[in-house]
């Protein structure tokens, strides 16, 4: 059972428009490498020159910031939802 | 006619049009908005600024919005009141309180929701909507009721009474998610991403909204005679307001308003229950770690911090540093500004005074310097904090016997 990509807005010309796509990975590190497979392109926008995620790109695994998880290598089972949400603010 | 010439992305430069936009396509960095100094250097001077209307809209040429037709209800302009009792218990020279609690609905966010429905309405959006900790529900609910636009507002679900009543009573659609306000921050991104025809104040409309917190110093230096002050102390949630109040004492100077050079140090307030930019600062760190929080300061509790990483720059650029106060400080700090200066504020403005406190005792405010502090929202928002230290001091039997037994009063 593969893994559930959300798409913010911005990326989702890299995908053909669509707001979700559906890859094979079992940790955040590998399901990204699947999404640039799939639709090349995304590489470059989430990550910098170093190979780290920019700082305003936000991942989320089942709803978790991976940031409190184990960042890129964060463990995703299959069947759940990595989000990829621009930083944004407030209050 | 506002002077702006597009928007920048601030991490890697890309440039786009002045529009509903707030985050590059390309790297996700924050757009920033691009003016045209030398036209408002021609354009402005103090004696204009001076015949101009007594709110924020005074700097109109300063903002990305334009004045004629601005979604007002008075914001700004508000007292900076000379802290001579504060300052003598700190053992400073000058202090002074920006009360920005006196703001239409209580707190600076009558500022930056001022300008972005005026944005938002010149860019022909009819519904206006925000992630909120309070203090920007309660502003957006009432501009959008006066400006006759809907509002849907989104806050988290544990907030204090006074702030859900004081959005709720406006009218629009107050949506109450279970979550902290990192999850409701999220939702609305998301939310945004779904609804392109809805203003998100502090989301698709966020590089105009910003720009609004820049009025706190122009008026601190306008109410200074047009003199900066050595050193500002600022709440910081997302970072936003901090970062936009060291650019505003720069913007004075670029277009003129100013004879010398301002060299203001900048220092942050956090809670230490949601303190991310704090640690940052204190661990030499460029890298922002979101926190999960855990603050009666629920208008500062902001664990992911959007403009972090520059509220650090600005503070570390000018020389300042960072106070970090625990929940019984917060409490002391308000009472502290309310029993000496007559002035009443919410818990953000006692994570303020509270960091205050900490940077006198640090020696990073110094007593020669002539200090700012930024007190930015209204006690009565968030009463729960300080109610059960503040009761009658008896309650009496209406006779002359019962209140002689019960007060002592001080020899004339």
């Amino acid at each position: 059972m593969a893994v559930t990509i959300r798409i913010p807005t911005q990326l989702r010309p890299i995908a053909g428009g669509s707001s979700t796509v559906a890859v094979e990975g079992a940790t955040v590190g590998e399901v990204l490498k699947g999404l640039e497979a799939a639709h090349p392109g995304f590489h470059e926008r989430l990550f910098d020159e170093q190979g780290n995620l920019r700082r305003f790109v936000n991942v989320f695994v089942a709803d978790e910031d991976i940031r409190f998880l184990d960042g890129i290598d964060t463990p995703v089972a299959a069947g759940s939802t990595v989000s990829i949400v621009p930083a944004v603010a407030g209050g | 006619m506002p002077y702006v010439d597009g928007l920048r992305c601030r991490e890697c430069g890309r440039t786009y049009p002045s529009e509903a936009l707030h985050v590059c396509d390309w790297c996700f960095g924050p757009l920033e908005v691009v003016y045209d100094y030398g036209a408002i250097k021609a354009a402005v001077s103090r004696e204009a600024i001076g015949a101009g209307p007594l709110s924020m809209w005074r700097y109109a040429d300063l903002l990305p919005a334009a004045s004629e037709g601005a979604v007002s209800l008075g914001a700004g302009f508000t007292p900076l009141v000379r802290a001579d009792r504060l300052a003598a218990e700190l053992g400073l020279r000058e202090l002074w309180i920006k009360n920005d609690t006196v703001n239409p609905t209580g707190s600076f966010k009558d500022r930056v929701v001022s300008v972005a429905l005026t944005k938002a309405q010149e860019l022909g959006f009819k519904v206006a909507a925000c992630a909120s900790t309070g203090n920007l529900a309660n502003s957006v609910a009432a501009h959008a009721a006066h400006a006759g636009m809907e509002s849907i507002v989104f806050i988290p679900a544990d907030l204090e009474a006074g702030k859900v009543v004081n959005t709720a009573v406006f009218g629009g659609r107050l949506v109450a998610v279970e979550g902290n306000y990192d999850d409701v921050n999220r939702l609305c991104a998301e939310l945004a991403g779904e609804h392109p025809s809805w203003a998100f104040v502090n989301v698709n409309v966020r590089t105009y909204y910003a720009e609004g917190s820049k009025t706190l110093a122009f008026e601190t230096a306008e109410q200074l005679g047009w003199s900066c002050p050595d050193h500002v102390v600022v709440p910081v949630a997302s970072g936003s307001q901090l970062t936009k109040v060291a650019k505003g004492f720069k913007e004075l100077w670029e277009v003129g308003l100013l004879d010398e050079e301002p060299h203001v140090r900048i220092s942050g307030a956090q809670a230490a229950g949601c303190s991310p930019v704090a640690q940052a600062f204190a661990a030499g760190r460029d890298v922002i770690k979101p926190v999960k929080p855990d603050t009666i300061a629920k208008s500062l509790a902001i664990g992911n911090p959007a403009d972090g990483p520059y509220a650090l720059d600005a503070v570390r650029s000018s020389g300042g540093g960072f106070g970090s106060v625990s929940d019984d400080e917060v409490v002391d700090g308000i009472r502290l500004l309310a029993r000496t200066e007559g002035i009443f504020a919410e818990t953000a403005g006692g994570v303020t005074i509270g960091s205050l406190v900490q940077l006198v005792e640090r020696g990073v405010v110094r007593p020669d310097e002539r200090v700012v502090a930024l007190v930015t929202g209204n006690g009565l928002k968030t009463i729960e904090a300080v109610s059960s230290h503040c009761r009658p001091t008896a309650t009496i039997a209406p006779t002359l016997d019962a209140f002689a037994a019960a007060i002592e009063i001080p020899e004339d």
